[in-house]
């Protein structure tokens, strides 16, 4: 297929729109969880919605997003309780915990994955693209779903940006301040949880997080303002899910949702090279041009006083 | 004074079953300067974050000026440990100054131009107008403590709640602060400062509380701040030399 194909294609078109909105909606809420230093947090989430999701399954035998939408938030909201009994009433601190309750819950999650399989309408129920996503088994109400959801996503991180941000740098003095921290915790996350559910068709449970940690990181790089920050993010995941899906149509057989977390890989390698002020290259360009400096001045001194 | 500016009462707090402050009971008089003075792990920060409700108590009663502190939240100010935040935040001074006006903003609402004037007052009082647009992760310790001082003015408080403002700041700085806080008291507002350096402890309060675990005592500087009272708070840790000039010396 060349450029023009796709785009004439209504499939692919819709599939291109899906994953714009889904890598949008994804770099915005997680520039939050990133700055909330929350990334693996992100990744347990996602991994924590596939037993969601096939519980689901199992219990309404259909398959459509708006129930794994609760399936996978409800599973999400486990998963955060128990990482919060975990890390309160043990001495287990928080890396551990999350990698306990990623680990167990994924685990559960093969495991009803293969129940459902081997069962008699497993094979048409195609869960297994849920671990690294197939854009070809998107229709069109799951890409309507994705723009919903993204909108909803976008719109409500622009309302409540001014408690995120508070939320994000400080959240003691939030606290203090009268806001409800344990509730927009709970919120944040459940807006990561959606973002998941939505990510799932496309780039499956296992590398969902990238969508969400990567564009951030990559947007970090170029701003020192928050908002700018949130924007770019969107941006970068936007790039990352066109370009994936543009070369996964154009390229037989490569799968989309690994294509499209290595797209937002490149621009993370772009950024943290070549981003002023503090990408790599700038600050070692800094550091050579001041060291030039710096001894092209102690020569002078000396020439200045021969002693 | 008819009201206390702070009244606690029976306060109890503890982490993993232990208690780190014991049934306290205290009240504070309108308009001065407080030292909260003790050991480290006596619970002096934990004291503060617990009157503030940023973690749990397990029982007491906070009254701020005979009202409850659910509905005297917008007359208090906090300024937190410095290094409670991550200062590579992407945003600059004059917006981490502006968060002060997010209680009095409430929800949904943008802050605009007034917000942005008061900040700028607020930067101002601290000597920090020209770094306003700085990089939070590009200003100096001290530079960091006086914007979330700033921060806390904007807040337009009664009562001050500071967790050690003095920690790591150089003298300057030290001196800016503590002008700052003599302002703030002579315009009536009261001020509890969580302080470590017994030296200066004469010079900057009115009143100090001795805390370990529990008040040990509490009252005007001259009454409580004397070596008795210090080495009960300080388990006889303390090797205290009388000195002429300031009355004590700690080592």
């Amino acid at each position: 297929m060349n450029i023009l194909d796709i785009i004439t294609d209504p499939n692919t078109r819709w599939i291109l729109l899906g994953t714009m909105f889904l890598g949008l909606s994804s770099g915005v809420i997680g520039s939050f969880a990133y700055l909330r230093k929350q990334s693996l947090l992100g990744d347990t989430l996602a991994h924590a919605a596939l037993p969601g999701i096939c519980v689901a399954f199992i219990l309404t035998g259909v398959k459509s997003t708006s129930f794994f939408l609760i399936g996978a938030a409800l599973a999400g909201l486990v998963a955060v309780f128990l990482i919060s009994v975990l890390t309160r009433y043990s001495k287990i601190k928080q890396d551990a915990a999350l990698g306990i309750v990623l680990s167990s819950f994924f685990g559960f999650g093969i495991v009803m994955l293969t129940q459902i399989q081997q069962s008699e309408y497993g094979n048409q129920s195609g869960l297994d693209t849920f671990l690294f996503g197939q854009t070809a088994s998107m229709v069109m109400s799951d890409v309507y779903m994705m723009m919903t959801v993204s909108f909803i996503l976008i719109f409500t991180c622009t309302v409540f940006f001014k408690e995120f941000k508070l939320l994000s740098f400080d959240p003691g003095f939030a606290k203090g301040m009268g806001l409800p921290v344990v509730f927009l915790d709970y919120f944040i996350m459940m807006l990561i949880v959606a973002a998941v559910v939505i990510g799932i068709q496309a780039v499956g449970v296992v590398l969902m997080a990238s969508l969400l940690i990567t564009p951030a990181v990559s947007a970090r790089y170029w701003t020192e303002r928050l908002h700018i920050m949130v924007i770019l993010s969107g941006i970068f995941g936007m790039l990352s899910g066109v370009s994936g899906t543009l070369i996964s149509t154009t390229v037989n057989d490569l799968p989309t949702g690994p294509l499209i977390v290595l797209s937002a890989t490149v621009w993370f390698f772009f950024s943290m090279l070549f981003a002023p002020k503090r990408g790599v290259l700038s600050s070692v360009w800094r550091r050579v041009s001041t060291k030039k400096k710096y001894s092209l001045e102690q020569e002078r001194r000396k020439g200045s006083h021969p002693s | 004074m008819d009201q206390a500016a702070l009244k606690v009462e029976n306060l109890t707090i503890a982490y993993h079953k232990k208690p780190v402050v014991e049934d306290v009971s205290f009240e504070v008089p309108e308009g001065n300067l407080i030292g909260i003075i003790g050991p480290n792990g006596a619970g002096k920060s934990t004291l503060i974050k617990g009157i503030l409700e940023l973690i749990p108590k397990i029982s007491g009663e906070i009254t701020i000026k005979g009202s409850t502190y659910k509905s005297m939240r917008k007359s208090i100010g906090y300024v937190p440990q410095r290094e409670s935040v991550d200062w590579d935040f992407p945003t600059n001074a004059l917006d981490v100054v502006m968060m002060g006006r997010y209680g009095h903003l409430g929800w949904l609402k943008r802050p605009g131009k007034a917000e942005r004037q008061k900040a700028m007052e607020c930067l101002d009082k601290v000597g920090m107008v020209e770094y306003a647009n700085r990089q939070i992760s590009q200003l100096s310790g001290g530079q960091q403590q006086r914007i979330f001082l700033a921060r806390a003015l904007a807040q337009e408080a009664d009562i001050y709640f500071m967790d050690e403002p003095f920690v790591g700041v150089d003298a300057a700085t030290e001196k800016a602060i503590i002008q700052l806080l003599m302002e703030l008291k002579g315009k009536g507002k009261t001020v509890l400062v969580v302080h470590h350096d017994l030296s200066t402890v004469k010079e900057y309060f009115d009143w100090t509380m001795l805390l370990n675990k529990k008040v040990m005592k509490i009252g005007p500087t001259e009454e409580v701040f004397i070596p008795e009272y210090l080495q009960e708070t300080y388990g006889g840790r303390l090797a205290i030399l009388s000195d002429t000039k300031s009355g004590l010396l700690l080592k």
